[in-house]
C-alpha cells in the first residue's frame, strides 16, 4: 500500500482521551497487514509531552501551534489538511467523538473525499482497505470499500481495547510545523457539567436498580459500582416510586430513554415499560436471582445471582483494573 | 433571521430491515422511511429561533414517500415555507444528498440569503459522510457540528457544542452559517391532527426539479447482513467474584474500562 | 371563540362549545345547580383546576378560554363517576368534558413527553407503544387455538375479534388474548382477526381531545371493516368498545359490537357446564369505568366469575358505580410522570389498596390497561405475593381446563 496509515490523537484538557489507543490498536493491525508504518498525529499547543504516550505507533507526528490549544475543528482540519498533502497518507483514523467528528467531515470536505463513517472494524488487504461500518442504529453492518486517496475514516468507540493501544515504548516524536489562518469559528471556553442534576440520558455508563435491590440503604452498592465505572445510578419505578432515587432517574416508558454504552441491571425483571426505555443500550449486563426473568431475552449478558453479592464484587475488580 | 432548515429522511427501524437480493443494499419491498429525528430537532430549534427572534423559517428536503405529511405538519407547526426537491430515487448516499441540497441552495433564486441552516449533525444511514460540514464548505461558511444551544445575535451565532462526559463548549460563529444539529434546545413539539389538516387546506408546498449530479462516491457497499442477535443473553456462570471476573474481561475487550 | 372546529360546523349537526345550547343534550349543561358534586366525586378534584362545575361556570360567564388555558383537565382520566352522579343527568364525561379537552389540548403550551411520544407513535404505527404495525398479529403464533387473519381465509365470519394494541403488544395482553382465543373454540364461535392491517380504535386520543387523530383512525378502522364480511365484532378493549358503541356510528359504523365480558356472560348456559376445573380463589373484581360506569355492565362480570367452580367472590369498598378509576383512561396510561410530578397520588395504587383490604388473591379485570397497571402497583404496595392480577377471560379459560 502506498502511503502510511494514520491516526488522530485526540487530546483536550491536557489529557489524551483513551479512544486515540483504541485507535492505535486498530491502526496498528491495519498498518501490519498492509505493510506500512504506523504515524499518530498530535496537534496542540505546548503539548509534547502528551505525545510520548503514543509510543504505539511508529512515529508521532507532533504539531505544535498556539492556534490549536482550543478545541476549533476548522484548525485542526486545516492543520491535518496541511500534513496530509505534504506526506500522502493511505488513510487517516478519526475517533467518532463528538470532539473528533467535525474535525474528520471538514477535513473531509475541503480534500473534496467521502468521510467514512460508523467505521468498526477495518483491514487492509492488498492495495485496498475494507470497513466494516455500522449503518442504521445497529441494524445493519456493511462491508465497505474506500478508495478514495487519503480514506477519511471515523472509527467507533469500542472498535479495539484500550490496553491494547497503550505502549511502555518511547514515541518516535517528529516536529512538524503548520500555519493557520484566523478561524472562522472563535472558541470561547469549557462549560462544566452542573454536578447538582445527573442527566442520565447524557451517562455513557448506567447502574440501574430494581426492586431486586431491596432496601434503600442497598442502594449505595450501586452506587459504588457506578462510581467505580464512571457513570451514574438509575432505576426501574418502583424503586423511583418508593423514593429511593428521584423521578429524573426513572428508566422506561413514563421515565427516561436511556442509550448508554453499558447498561448494568441489578434486580430489574425487565418489565415492557422498563425495557422500553433501555432496549437501545449497547451493552445490557442483567443480574437476577431468577434465571426466567425475561430481562435475560434482551441483555446482552447475563448472571444468574445475588445482585447484593455480584455489584461489590465487580466494583472491586473494575477499581483493581483502573488501578 | 431567517433560517433554513434541511431535512432528509431515512429508514424506519422500528420495521425489521432486510438485505436485499444484490446482497449490498435494504430490501426497499417494506422498507418505512421516517424524518431523521436529528433534522426533526434541527427544525425544532429553527422554531425555537424564530419564537424568539421572529423571521422565517424555510423548510428544504428531498422527495420521499409520504414526504408531504412531514411538510404540513412541518408548516402546521409554524414553518413558513417548505420545499421539496422532487425527482430524486428514494435511497441516496449521504455524498449525493448535499450535491442535490447544495445546488438547489445554490441555484434557487429565493432560499438564500438566510442567517442560519441548520439540519441535524448526523443520520442513522450516513456512510459516507455527514451533510452539513460539506454544505458550509460549498457555500464558504463557517460550520459547527453537535450543537444543542443556540443564541442569536446581530452576525453570530453563540452555539454550545456537546462533547464528553457532561462537558460542553460555548463557541461564537459569525453569521451566515451551516450548524448541525445534536438536539434542540426543547423536544419536538407536537401539533395536534386538526392544525395539520388544517395546513393542508391552507398552505402550499413548493417544488422543485432535482439538479442532475452525478452520483460518484468513492465508497463501495461490498455487501450487507444483519447482525447476529441471539434473543438470549450469553449466561456467565460461577461465584460472584467469578462473574465479576469475567464482566471485567468483557468490558475491557469492549473498551469499556 | 376562534378555533377552526368550534366554528365550521355549526351547521352540519356536529356539537361544538359554541353551538351547545341548540341541543338538546347541550343545553342540559345549563341546567348545573352548582351542588359541586361531580368535584367532589371526581378523584382528581382538586388537581383539574377547572372541575365540572366550575367550567360551567367559566361558560356562562364567557370565561372559558382561561379554562383552555390550563393544563388541569389533562387530570381528567375520563371516569364517567362526575357524570354518574350528577343530581342533574348532565352527560359531563359524554358532551362536555371532550369538547373542553379538545380546545385544552390545542391550547397546551407542552404536551407531556410520554403522551407525546404515544400520540406520535399511534398516528405513525396504529399503537401507542411504538411497535411495528407488521408485528401486531404476532402474538397469534403462540395461541394454542390457531387464531385466523381474516384477509387470509378470505370468507365470512360470524365474529370479527378486534384485538386492541395493548392486547397485541402487550405480554400480559397476550396472554389475555390466548384466553380469549380458547373460549372462543371452546363454544365453537367461527372468529378471526384483522391482523397487521389492525389499528388502534383511538379512544384515549379523543378523550385527551386529540380528536383529529380520532377521526384518523376511526376513518382507517372502518374503512379496513368494510372489506370484510362478518356479523359482529367483539373487543377485548374497554376502551375500544366504548368507542365503537358510542362514537364510531357517527363515522358511518354500523356493525354490532360486543365487548368480550358481556360476550361470554351472554354465552353463559354453554359456557358454564364446560367450566370444570375448580379454582380455589378469593375474587374481587374491578369495575372498568368504560363498561360499568359508562355501558352498565356490573352483573356480568360477577355473574361469569361466579359461575367458575370455586371462586368466592368478594367486593371491595367502592364497586359497580362507585368504582375508583384505575386512572390509565382518558391519556392518563400516558401520564403518571406528568401526575407524580404533580405530586398526585396514582390512582391504580389507591384502588390495589382497596383490593387487598378485601383478603382476596385475585384482582379480576376486564380492560387491558388494568393489568400492567394494577401489577405494577401491587409492587409498589408490596402486595403482589398475595393478590395476582387477571383478565376475567384468563380465569374462564383457566377453568376450561378440568
Ligand atoms: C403505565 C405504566 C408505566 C410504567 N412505566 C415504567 C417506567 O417508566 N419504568 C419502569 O421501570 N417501570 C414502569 N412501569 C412499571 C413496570 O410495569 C414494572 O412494574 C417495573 O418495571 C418493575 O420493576 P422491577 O423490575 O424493579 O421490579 P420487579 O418486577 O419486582 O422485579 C424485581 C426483580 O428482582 C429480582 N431479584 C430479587 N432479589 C434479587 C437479588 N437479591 N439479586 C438480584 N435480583 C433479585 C427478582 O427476581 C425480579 O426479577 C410502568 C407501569 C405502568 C402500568
Ligand atoms: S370524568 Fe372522572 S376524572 Fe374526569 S372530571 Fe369526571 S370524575 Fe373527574
Ligand atoms: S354535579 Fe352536575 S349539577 Fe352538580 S355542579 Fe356538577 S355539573 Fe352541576
Amino acid at each position: 500500500m502506498a502511503g502510511n496509515i494514520w491516526i488522530v490523537a485526540e487530546a483536550w484538557r491536557g489529557q489524551v482521551s483513551e479512544i486515540t489507543f483504541e485507535l492505535l490498536a486498530l491502526g496498528r493491525e491495519v498498518a501490519g497487514q498492509a505493510g506500512v508504518p504506523l504515524e499518530a498525529v498530535l496537534l496542540g499547543s505546548n503539548a509534547r509531552e502528551l505525545a510520548q504516550k503514543l509510543g504505539a505507533a511508529d512515529t508521532v507526528l507532533y504539531a505544535d501551534n498556539a492556534a490549536l490549544a482550543d478545541p476549533v475543528p476548522e484548525n485542526a482540519a486545516a492543520a491535518l489538511a496541511q500534513l496530509i498533502k505534504e506526506r500522502q497518507p493511505a488513510a487517516v483514523l478519526v475517533p467518532l467523538t463528538n470532539l473528533s467528528v467535525d474535525v474528520g467531515v471538514v477535513l473531509a470536505a475541503q480534500l473534496n473525499v467521502p468521510f467514512l463513517n460508523y467505521c468498526k472494524n477495518l483491514k487492509a488487504d492488498g492495495g485496498n482497505l475494507t470497513a466494516t461500518c455500522v449503518l442504521y442504529g445497529g441494524k445493519m453492518e456493511a462491508t465497505v470499500t474506500a478508495s478514495a486517496k487519503p480514506a477519511i475514516i471515523g472509527i467507533l468507540p469500542g472498535a479495539r481495547s484500550v490496553e491494547q493501544g497503550r505502549s511502555d515504548k518511547a514515541a518516535a516524536i517528529t516536529d512538524v510545523a503548520v500555519t493557520l489562518a484566523a478561524p472562522k469559528v472563535h472558541f470561547k471556553k469549557y462549560l462544566d457539567p452542573e454536578t447538582a442534576d445527573v442527566d442520565i440520558t447524557q451517562k455513557d455508563f448506567l447502574v440501574a436498580v430494581g426492586r431486586g435491590i431491596q432496601t434503600k440503604d442497598n442502594l449505595e452498592l450501586a452506587e459504588d459500582l457506578a462510581a467505580s465505572l464512571g457513570g451514574a445510578v438509575c432505576g426501574s419505578r418502583p424503586v423511583i416510586d418508593q423514593g429511593w432515587l428521584g423521578l429524573s432517574r426513572q428508566v422506561g416508558k413514563s421515565g427516561m430513554l436511556v442509550k448508554p454504552k453499558l447498561y448494568v441491571m441489578l434486580g430489574i425483571s425487565g418489565a415492557p415499560e422498563h425495557v422500553e426505555g433501555m432496549k437501545s443500550s449497547q451493552c445490557i449486563i442483567a443480574v437476577n436471582t431468577d434465571a426466567a426473568a425475561p430481562i435475560f431475552n434482551v441483555a446482552h449478558y447475563g448472571v444468574v445471582g445475588d445482585a447484593l453479592e455480584v455489584a461489590p464484587a465487580l466494583t472491586e475488580k473494575i477499581k483493581a483494573r483502573k488501578g | 433571521m431567517n433560517i433554513l432548515v434541511l431535512m432528509k429522511v431515512v429508514p424506519d427501524v422500528v420495521e425489521e430491515l432486510e438485505v436485499g437480493s444484490d446482497g449490498k443494499s435494504l430490501d426497499t419491498s417494506f422498507l418505512r422511511t421516517i424524518i431523521n429525528e436529528r433534522d426533526d430537532h434541527a427544525l425544532e430549534q429553527a422554531l425555537l429561533l424564530k419564537d424568539k427572534h421572529g423571521g422565517k423559517v424555510t423548510l428544504l428536503t428531498l422527495d420521499a414517500p409520504d414526504i408531504d405529511d412531514v411538510l404540513f405538519t412541518a408548516l402546521a407547526k409554524g414553518t413558513d415555507r417548505a420545499v421539496k426537491i422532487c425527482g430524486v430515487e428514494s435511497v441516496q448516499s449521504t455524498q449525493t444528498a448535499v450535491k442535490l441540497f447544495g445546488d438547489v441552495i445554490a441555484k434557487t433564486p429565493d432560499l438564500l440569503p438566510v442567517d442560519l441552516i441548520l439540519t441535524g449533525v448526523s443520520a442513522i444511514d450516513d456512510l459516507d459522510g455527514l451533510m452539513a460540514a460539506p454544505i458550509a464548505h460549498q457555500l464558504g461558511w463557517p460550520y459547527t457540528g453537535v450543537v444543542t444551544h443556540v443564541t442569536l445575535a446581530d452576525k453570530t451565532a453563540t452555539v454550545i457544542k456537546e462533547f464528553a462526559g457532561g462537558v460542553r463548549g460555548e463557541y461564537d460563529v459569525p453569521t451566515p452559517a451551516v450548524l448541525g444539529i445534536q438536539a434542540a434546545e426543547k423536544p419536538p413539539r407536537y401539533v395536534p391532527v386538526a392544525k395539520v389538516r388544517a395546513a393542508m387546506k391552507s398552505q402550499t408546498i413548493e417544488t422543485v426539479d432535482a439538479p442532475a449530479v452525478e452520483a460518484a462516491t468513492t465508497v463501495e457497499v461490498q455487501q450487507m447482513a444483519k447482525p447476529q442477535v441471539t434473543g438470549h443473553a450469553e449466561m456467565l456462570e460461577g461465584s460472584a467474584e467469578d462473574v465479576a471476573g469475567k464482566i471485567c474481561e468483557l468490558l475491557a475487550k469492549r473498551g469499556l474500562l | 371563540m376562534s378555533t377552526a372546529t368550534a366554528s365550521a360546523d355549526k351547521d352540519n349537526g356536529v356539537m361544538t362549545l359554541e353551538n351547545l345550547a341548540k341541543f338538546p343534550e347541550g343545553q342540559k349543561v345549563y341546567s348545573c345547580m352548582q351542588c359541586g358534586t361531580c368535584a367532589a366525586t371526581c378523584p382528581y378534584g382538586d388537581d383539574l383546576v377547572f372541575p365540572p362545575r366550575a367550567i360551567i361556570t367559566m361558560l356562562e360567564s364567557g370565561l372559558i378560554e382561561e379554562v383552555f388555558a390550563s393544563p388541569g383537565l389533562l387530570n381528567c382520566v375520563t371516569c364517567y363517576a362526575c357524570m354518574a352522579k350528577c343530581p342533574r343527568g348532565i352527560k359531563l364525561t359524554e358532551v362536555l368534558l371532550p369538547l373542553v379537552k379538545e380546545q385544552v389540548f390545542t391550547h397546551l403550551k407542552e404536551v407531556p413527553a410520554e403522551l407525546q411520544k404515544a400520540l406520535e407513535n399511534t398516528m405513525r404505527y396504529g399503537n401507542p407503544m411504538g411497535e411495528s404495525p407488521r408485528k401486531r398479529a404476532l402474538w397469534a403464533k403462540s395461541s394454542p387455538v390457531p387464531v385466523p387473519v381474516i384477509s387470509e381465509i378470505k370468507r365470512p365470519v360470524d365474529v370479527l375479534w378486534f384485538v386492541e394494541c395493548y392486547p397485541s403488544y402487550h405480554p400480559r395482553g397476550n396472554d389475555g388474548n390466548r384466553a380469549t382465543a380458547k373460549l372462543f373454540k371452546a363454544l365453537g364461535i367461527d372468529f378471526a382477526i384483522l391482523g397487521n392491517e389492525e389499528k388502534c380504535a383511538g379512544e384515549c386520543a379523543r378523550l385527551l381531545g386529540e380528536t383529529g387523530l380520532f377521526e384518523m383512525l376511526t376513518d382507517s378502522n372502518i374503512k379496513l371493516l368494510r372489506k370484510y364480511q362478518f356479523k359482529r365484532i367483539v373487543t377485548g378493549g374497554a376502551h375500544a368498545y366504548d368507542a365503537f358503541k358510542h362514537k364510531y356510528p357517527a363515522a358511518g359504523f354500523d356493525f354490532e359490537v360486543h365487548h368480550t365480558t358481556p360476550f361470554f356472560a351472554q354465552h353463559l348456559a354453554q359456557l358454564k357446564p364446560k367450566l370444570t376445573k375448580k379454582l380455589d380463589y378469593t375474587v374481587t373484581y374491578h369495575d372498568a369505568c368504560a363498561l360499568g360506569r359508562h355501558n352498565g355492565f356490573y352483573e356480568e362480570p360477577r355473574a361469569l366469575l361466579q359461575a367458575i367452580p370455586g371462586v368466592k367472590l368478594v367486593e371491595m369498598a367502592h364497586s359497580g358505580v362507585n368504582s375508583i378509576c384505575c386512572g390509565g383512561g382518558g391519556g392518563g396510561m400516558w401520564l403518571d410522570t406528568y401526575y407524580a410530578a404533580k405530586g398526585c397520588e396514582r390512582l391504580s395504587e389507591r384502588r390495589v389498596k382497596e383490593a387487598l383490604d378485601t383478603g382476596a388473591n385475585v384482582l379480576a379485570v376486564s380492560c387491558p390497561y388494568e393489568i400492567s397497571r394494577f401489577e405494577d402497583a401491587l409492587k409498589v404496595q408490596g402486595g403482589e405475593k398475595r393478590m395476582v392480577v387477571r383478565d376475567v377471560v384468563e380465569l374462564l379459560a383457566e377453568a376450561l381446563e378440568g
